[in-house]
């Protein structure tokens, strides 16, 4: 699969660049702000994993090229550095908070695709109809709402005033801890319903816009025509020749889209209080944590990355086009 | 190439009657299509000549109901004898027609490609890039013929395959694995797939070389012969209507100014336009393959010249020409089959002798200088 | 996304629909989308260039009046810390405006050139611009910036700006590239080129004036990206605290728990304006692209199904 080979050279030199974004811009921003954090460090973790710390924040006699291997080699094992402010490996943080996020946004994501995606067909179809000269103008308005102050009136609203769902953590921490039971789970789920229904709203008027003009433009392709000639049934004319085609570069679309919309979700786990990886990075914005923050950002990248990758391989099962290419 | 034996029956299959199809565009009307009235006999192969904007397409488009906004037909009918009338005809009843342009969504669904096939100008862009040849041959099937098993629907596409000479290994290719011949084989494999009545093909080989051209072309007789379906073929290649046509309708700016048969028009153009475009070639290079050797460009629809719309570009033009509609009429009493829409031919109007080829011959000539001189000037 | 045609085929016969750079400015005026989208976008411009003048010097100032509710002395109210919301909105417009504008601005014209360049020239250095902002853009940008707000130890609209930029250009920079690739062997191009003009004459006096939507489309695009995400970083806390705008606005509202309090009049108004001016810029985009790409176009009183019905003759 020379296609998927390509892809992932691709994703190798965008995860290459990110790590080395991240050992550049301790050294070239002014003054020195790492200094002073790692000194308190001291005392407080081995002296191998200050070592490390030192050489991510350039601290070290060492040659460039060294110091810069050295990262590397690190981020390789993946040791991603020693969080600051609880002197805990970074990647201890990441086990912990990396699931809640990956389950609300992913889970949110899904769902505003496909909802957005059906919608879209929907208007796109029926144009001209009430649904679309209704739902057009409404998504264009949601879609240029912050993420995050969208997320502060629905905690307003549903949760403070109207009090219908949590507004604040993860689960009942009174109740249960995290683990593999029903009750835990159920809790979960409850205290994702903000969240993931702010991530769906402010994300899913870019699927539809974009599917919309994708499937307005198959509408007028040949093949959709023929269909029609052929006296298909409407259902088949619209999924099968033209939603199955304008898909295609909605994909791509969501794709790239995909580093945005994890930024607006990180954004509305803070306002929720959320524990994922959002909540994370505030926190070690706040506490001046610098390796938390890069890990974090390193990992976000990767997620986004895989999720690149999975979009990919959608992209190869619904194209036979680029199935078969070999050029 | 040859009609063979194949003799079409005198029975109609489809009468168009006065339809009138427009645009509606910011910037004006556009009469597509004004008051065209055909018939199309069983087994038939009837051409539709013209230029670019002459309204061959449209009126292929509207006989299926596929034109889109902003086009509307504005006018006329579109009477089709179904099958089953035909046995009513043989017990000596009246045939029964049904109008095209009154058929309800659902009928016009059971309509479409059991008894009216289409093949479109492009084959790369007609058939669904992301589906492999079978399922767009078995969707037909399994719409159609619901009772029809899956393993029955798979060996019918097959045989469909055969039918234009591709391999049924074939059958799970996607269109972009095929050549250009291929594509548009396979679509006369779909266009086939339910044994249509009639099938309506726009520009069908213009894409391809001419080889290939020809190939198709000889099958797509060959398949006519044996099968019996009717043809209206719609292209700007009059030589091609010369072989393969049994009745030519030349049309311009919307009309239909000439009707022949294919010996007809090939030995005696009566139109002055037919015997411009018979006698004209194409360039060999643009997009767009464009008529040269009739001086001047036809018209824009939004303001079509009046009487005669070719008046402009005619040679023969004369005083009630620019003024006066000429009507489809017999040119000559003895010829019934022919119409021709030209006052030369008409004799309460015009006292000249009816026009030779000699007489086209010099007029074009003589246009042909005037132009050049005119450039020159 | 798409923004291509500006000369559609219709499916019937060979008529051609096209629209000369004339009538695309006389459709942008024509069209509602685009005209109410322009004013709304206008009355902000206005009341960023001009509103500071008309509330007090300092909106900053602490006041005696509380966390008060919208009344006929502070129509929106105030904050926590006395100060009147709707002072701060305007005063805050100017900052947000203007950052957004900016670094729009600034983010499209790296698009354009390297969109552009990328697409015209090719070869190598088309793979390694290609690469590049391919690169970043499936980084995400809000934790970039985040970690390159939080290293630099100024706070303030430049790095804001500076940082919007680094994540904001590459989108355009793919969309430019597509756009020049299908119009390099159009003939005008090959005419130019026969012709001995020098390249960069042709990539932005022949290729450039082409595209113009669609240039249109990522500046609109890039400043919405620009003034969510000035938003979010403030909201954050890594921009300017004592400065005013929108962002910062909501960082205090957070931060003084405005919404737990019921302070609704302190985290409302700054986010709705952000939201509608976003919505007026997206409007804009949206009736630039129907424009140019006519296919988009709402039908009115069409349905699909019952195209073609005939009238009785």
């Amino acid at each position: 699969m020379r296609h998927l080979t390509r892809r992932i050279g691709f994703y190798l030199v965008a995860l290459w660049a990110s790590a080395t974004l991240n050992f550049l811009i301790p050294r070239l921003a002014p003054g020195d702000p790492a200094r002073a954090l790692l000194a308190r460090m001291h005392g407080r973790i081995s002296p191998a994993a200050l070592h490390a710390l030192e050489v991510q924040y350039g601290i070290s006699h060492e040659p460039l090229y060294s110091q810069y291997w050295q990262y590397l080699t690190n981020l390789a094992h993946g040791d991603f550095g020693t969080s600051f402010a609880n002197a805990e490996p970074v990647t201890n943080v990441i086990a912990r908070d990396l699931p809640w996020t990956l389950a609300l946004v992913g889970a949110a994501l899904i769902i505003s695709f496909l909802l957005g995606t059906i919608l879209g067909v929907a208007v796109a179809w029926w144009r001209g109809s009430r649904l679309d000269t209704v739902l057009m103008p409404a998504f264009t308005f949601i879609s240029a709402i912050p993420y995050f102050w969208f997320a502060l009136a629905l905690v307003f609203i549903l949760g403070h005033s109207l009090n219908w769902f949590p507004s604040n953590g993860g689960y009942d921490i009174y109740s249960y801890t995290p683990g593999w039971d029903l009750g835990f789970f159920l809790s979960a789920t409850q205290y994702a319903v903000l969240p993931a229904f702010t991530i769906v709203i402010g994300s899913i008027a870019g699927w539809m816009l974009g599917m919309r003009n994708t499937m307005i433009t198959t509408l007028s392709e040949d093949y959709v025509l023929m269909a029609e000639a052929k006296g298909l049934s409407q259902w088949r004319i619209m999924i099968t020749y033209a939603a199955r085609n304008a898909i295609l570069p909605n994909i791509t679309s969501f794709a790239l889209a995909l580093g945005f919309v994890v930024s607006g979700s990180l954004l509305t786990e803070i306002v929720f209080n959320y524990p994922g990886i959002g909540y994370a990075l505030v926190q070690g914005v706040q506490n001046k944590d610098y390796p938390l923050i890069q890990g974090l950002f390193l990992i976000i990248t990767v997620a986004v990355l895989v999720a690149n990758f999975l979009a990919d391989l959608a992209y190869v099962v619904l194209d036979p086009r680029v199935r078969s290419e070999r050029g | 190439m040859s009609n063979g034996v194949f003799r079409a029956s005198a029975l109609p299959l489809l009468e168009i009657k006065h339809v009138s199809v427009d645009y509606r565009a910011e910037s004006g009307t556009v009469h597509a299509l004004t008051d065209v009235s055909l018939t199309l006999e069983r087994g038939q192969i009837l051409g539709l000549a013209g230029e670019s904007g002459s309204g061959k397409s449209t009126l292929g488009y509207a006989i299926t109901r596929l034109l889109k906004p902003p086009a509307e037909i504005t006018s006329g009918e579109a009477l089709y004898y179904p099958r089953s009338a035909r046995q009513g005809t043989l017990n000596g009843a009246a045939p029964e027609a049904v109008d095209v342009f009154k058929l309800t969504p659902g009928q016009l669904r059971a309509l479409r490609w059991r008894e009216l096939a289409i093949v479109f100008q492009s084959a790369m862009n007609a058939l669904n890039p992301v589906i492999d040849i079978e399922a767009q041959i078995t969707d037909v099937l399994r719409t159609h013929q619901p009772g029809l098993s899956g393993r029955a629907q798979r060996a019918r596409a097959a045989e469909l395959l055969r039918l234009v000479g591709i391999a049924p290994d074939r059958l799970h290719s996607f269109p972009h694995e095929l050549s250009g011949g291929m594509r548009q084989r396979a679509i006369i494999a779909i266009a086939l797939a339910l044994g249509p009545e009639l099938i309506i093909m726009d520009e069908p080989t213009t894409a391809l070389d001419v080889v290939v051209q020809r190939e198709i072309l000889m099958q797509l007789i060959g398949l006519r012969n044996d099968l019996g379906f009717s043809v209206i073929f719609i292209t700007h290649d009059l030589s091609l209507l010369l072989e393969l046509a049994d009745k030519v309708a030349i049309m311009y700016a919307g009309r239909v100014v000439e009707m022949a048969t294919r010996d007809e028009l090939k030995q005696h153009p009566r139109h002055p336009y037919s015997y411009g475009m018979l006698n004209s070639f194409p360039t060999i290079y643009g997009e767009r393959r464009r008529m040269v050797g009739i001086p001047g460009a036809p018209p824009d629809l939004r303001a079509v010249p009046s009487g005669c719309s070719f008046h402009p570009r005619c040679p023969l033009a004369f005083a009630p020409c620019d003024r006066v509609l000429p009507m489809l009429r017999q040119p000559t009493a003895e010829r019934p089959d022919l119409a021709v829409a030209c006052h030369r031919y008409d004799p309460a109007l015009s006292a000249a002798p009816l026009p030779s080829d000699e007489e086209f011959a010099a007029s074009y000539a003589a246009a042909y200088q005037a132009e050049r001189e005119g450039k020159g000037a | 996304m798409a923004s291509v045609a500006s000369a559609a085929t219709e499916s019937g016969d060979e008529l051609v629909v096209s629209g000369g750079r004339r009538g695309f400015w006389r459709a942008v005026t024509s069209n509602g989308k685009v005209m109410l989208g322009l004013i709304v976008v206008i009355f902000f411009t206005l009341l960023a260039i001009f509103g500071p003048f008309f509330v007090g010097s300092d909106v900053n100032a602490f006041g005696l009046d509380r966390s008060a509710p919208p009344s006929s002395a502070h129509l929106l109210g105030t904050t926590a810390y006395g100060q009147d919301v709707l002072a701060q909105v305007v005063v805050g417009a100017r900052a947000s405006v203007a950052l957004g504008f900016s670094t729009g601005v600034i983010a499209t014209i790296i698009a354009v050139i390297v969109g552009l360049v990328s697409g015209y020239v090719g070869g190598w250095l088309d793979e390694v611009l290609s690469v590049f902002s391919n690169v970043f853009l499936v980084l995400p940008a809000l934790p970039l910036a985040i970690v390159l707000a939080s290293f630099i130890p100024y706070k303030g609209p430049l790095i804001i700006g500076f940082v919007l930029i680094i994540t904001g250009w590459s989108w355009g920079a793919r969309v430019l590239r597509a756009q020049t690739l299908s119009m390099r062997n159009r003939e005008f191009v090959t005419a130019a080129k026969s012709t001995g003009e020098p390249t960069s004459r042709i990539v932005f006096y022949e290729i450039l004036p082409g595209m113009i939507a669609v240039v249109v489309a990522q500046l609109l695009g890039t400043i919405i990206y620009a003034i969510l995400a000035e938003a979010g970083l403030e909201y954050l806390g890594l921009g300017d605290l004592r400065g005013v705008s929108w962002g910062t606005m909501l960082y205090w509202a957070g931060n003084q728990d405005a919404l737990a309090l019921g302070y609704w009049w302190w985290f409302v108004p700054p986010g709705l304006c952000i939201a509608v001016l976003g919505a007026a810029l997206a409007f804009v985009n949206f009736g630039i692209d129907e424009i140019a790409n006519p296919r988009l176009r709402t039908v009115r009183a069409e349905k699909r199904r019952t195209r073609g019905k005939a009238k009785e003759a």
